[in-house]
């Protein structure tokens, strides 16, 4: 178990494509961490730079009190989970799990025993002699996780790898893997672009985007209140609201015609962004913004309206109890439920 | 009466229907069965031929049907000392057959898998273009460049030993060709995953890269084993000594008798050696054909 710094790590591929911009970051012992973000966005850079998979081309990596930038993957005491499960398909299960400390040359009698440890763990005591593909696609991602656990490692670095299971298992997993690394108190580093695996996982989430950090904090902070456009849209499904409007005394006009009261970004003037989730609007006959249904998707739980607020796409969410039909309605807003960005720069206010 | 008529035409139509022929598949057989007589008829006509007496060939040519001549001619070919000096008979030329056949092989595949692994998994500077010297010698056989291989051994004192029949052939682009393209298809996370596991170089290619090729191995195995056992133009060149004769050689020494001019030629034996010759290889692809099949067409690991 240890803490992980990153002190303005940066990674420029040899073509010259700047993967990832100098970051700065620390995780504290026994949190995971969860890295989100779009495809290219350098999460995935990021994570082999830590796995030492990937050469660091500035500044530095350290696993409790060692600098590893120059250290060997196999010598970091890591583990990592792969996407595609990366099991050694002529292996048997124990064999698959044991490999690695066999490459440490613990004795057999050890090795047997923590593969026994770990297999007890995962359920995996009934499959300890079959090969990769006798298994399931959860049963070979437990075996991953088995992989990584015998070792004891420092870190846990997980490579999107849920992504292969169907939804219903991917749930599970998710639990299930959470649920493990709270019981090991091992350090965790854990990469998805899927932001329901990184709201229900993470201690904290770091949300990137074109090789730079947009935002880090705990999801709640990362939903309540994001830090730009960028994290605002990508957190949340379906996304926030973005409307465009400019100040106007003490509320916003939107482009298109109405009018938001009684809410405005202080010290701030001109172009505005304004950003609500769709799950804090109310509907009210008495509300003062007309929105325009166009399609009502039903979800069980609750049900989603698209349509139009003053010529911009919107989208509100609503209760299952709630009469959702297409035609025009009145909104009503919580003026704390409203998020202003900066038009250019896409930043909070 | 409408009823009657359309019965009729049913009744009619079945039987019609029992009777066709399917010109089609007769077509395909045919062909197919001319294309198998093709390929066996020869094999069989030496088998007949091999249970004559040499006398008999020698008069009326090659047999269709089996003589009296089977145990006396497969005894004299397996374990009658012959030759020029009488040192070699058929179990030798077969052990040196199998010798060759093996060397051959096994040597081929261990060059061609390190040299695909140093091509396909070290960042060396000149990988791709060494790729393709190496695959540009595919273009030119032994023959073209038997004098000067010739020359080096002979100098080298190798000639008349395995080590000269052998290493001359070892290097094979054919091998290494195929072992890169699979070692191309391992996934690239295998090879993370045991990076991580501690497995050096080494350790990868032995424990993870050698086991996970076993098909390609199996393939490589059969197409170079059948390979070496028919060379014949090296280890004419290269052997003199009697006892290091190979059996193909062996039957070529057999009908040579006949320039001789001294003794009808023992075409009998002759047959029955060439019928042996061919057996060690039918078994390697029967015993190997699965994975045969599996290493030239399993693309998923």
């Amino acid at each position: 178990m240890a803490k992980v710094t990153l002190d303005r790590v940066r990674k420029v591929y040899p073509n010259g494509f700047e993967a990832l911009y100098p970051c700065s970051f620390d995780i504290p012992d026994g949190e995971l961490i969860v890295l989100v973000g779009p495809s290219g966005c350098g999460k995935s850079t990021l994570l082999r730079m830590i796995a030492g998979l990937e050469e660091i081309t500035e500044g530095e990596l350290s696993i409790g009190d060692r600098v590893v930038n120059d250290i060997d993957p196999a010598n970091r005491n890591i583990a990592m989970v792969f996407q595609n499960y990366a099991l050694y398909p002529h292996m048997t299960v124990a064999n698959n799990m044991g490999y690695g400390l066999r490459n440490r040359g613990l004795p057999k009698s050890e090795i047997a025993a923590k593969v026994r440890e770990a297999g007890e763990m995962l359920n995996l005591t009934e499959l300890l002699d079959r090969r990769p593909s006798q298994l399931s696609g959860g049963q070979r991602q437990r075996v991953a996780m088995g992989r990584a656990i015998v070792r004891s490692p420092d870190l846990f670095l997980f490579d999107e790898p849920l992504s292969n299971l169907d939804a219903k298992l991917r749930n599970q997993m998710r639990v299930e893997i959470r649920a493990l690394q709270r019981r090991l108190k091992t350090t965790s580093v854990y990469v998805t672009h899927d932001q329901v695996e990184a709201m229900t996982m993470a201690d904290r989430i770091i949300v990137l985007n074109a090789g730079r950090i947009e935002q880090m904090g705990s999801p709640a902070e990362i939903y309540g209140a994001p830090a730009s456009t960028f994290v605002a849209s990508f957190m949340g499904a379906p996304p926030m609201n973005l409307l465009k409007g400019t100040v106007n005394g003490s509320g916003v006009l939107l482009d298109g015609g109405p009018t938001i009261t009684r809410a405005a970004p202080v010290g701030h003037t001109g172009p505005v962004t304004v950003g609500i989730r769709p799950e804090d609007i109310e509907l009210s006959d008495d509300g003062d913004l007309p929105f325009d249904v166009d399609i009502v998707e039903e979800l069980g739980a609750n049900r989603l309206m698209h349509g139009h607020l003053g010529g911009q796409p919107f989208s509100v969410s609503v209760n299952k109890d709630m009469h959702a039909a297409t035609g025009q309605i009145k909104l009503a807003l919580k003026p704390a439920a409203v998020h202003f960005f900066d038009t250019e720069e896409g930043r909070r206010l | 009466m409408a009823d009657v008529t359309d019965t009729t035409a049913i009744a009619t139509s079945t039987t019609r229907r029992r009777k066709r022929i399917k010109w089609e598949t007769v077509g395909d057989h045919v062909v197919l069965i001319l294309g198998a007589l093709l390929m066996l008829v020869p094999v069989y006509m030496v088998f007949a031929t091999s249970s004559h007496d040499a006398i008999t060939v020698h008069r009326e040519g090659l047999q269709f049907l089996f003589g009296d001549q089977f145990s006396e001619n497969y005894n004299a070919a397996l374990f009658e000392y012959g030759g020029f000096t009488d040192s070699v008979n058929g179990i030798t030329m077969l052990t040196n057959s199998l010798i060759l056949g093996l060397g051959f092989a096994i040597g081929k595949i261990i060059v061609g898998m390190m040299a695909a692994y140093a091509i396909v998994y070290f960042r060396l500077k000149f990988a791709t273009f060494a790729f393709w010297i190496i695959f540009t010698t595919l273009l030119l056989p032994l023959e073209v460049r038997i004098l000067p291989s010739y020359e080096v051994i002979q100098s080298m004192g190798l000639a008349n030993t395995y080590t000269g029949l052998i290493v001359p052939l070892i290097a094979s682009a054919t091998a290494t060709f195929f072992f890169r393209q699979f070692f191309r298809s391992v996934p690239e996370e295998l090879i993370e995953a045991a990076r991580i596991d501690g497995a050096g170089p080494f350790k990868f290619f032995i424990d993870i890269l050698v086991p996970l090729s076993r098909t390609m191995i199996a393939a490589m195995f059969i197409i170079m084993f059948v390979f070496g056992w028919n060379q014949y133009l090296w280890p004419t060149l290269i052997t003199t000594d009697e006892s290091l004769f190979t059996l193909v050689r062996g039957i070529r020494q057999i009908i040579q008798a006949y320039a001789d001019g001294s003794t009808t030629p023992e075409y009998g034996e002759a047959a029955a050696l060439a019928i042996i010759a061919m057996v060690p290889p039918v078994l390697i692809v029967i015993f190997f054909q699965n994975w045969f099949v599996k290493g030239l067409t399993e693309s998923d690991k």
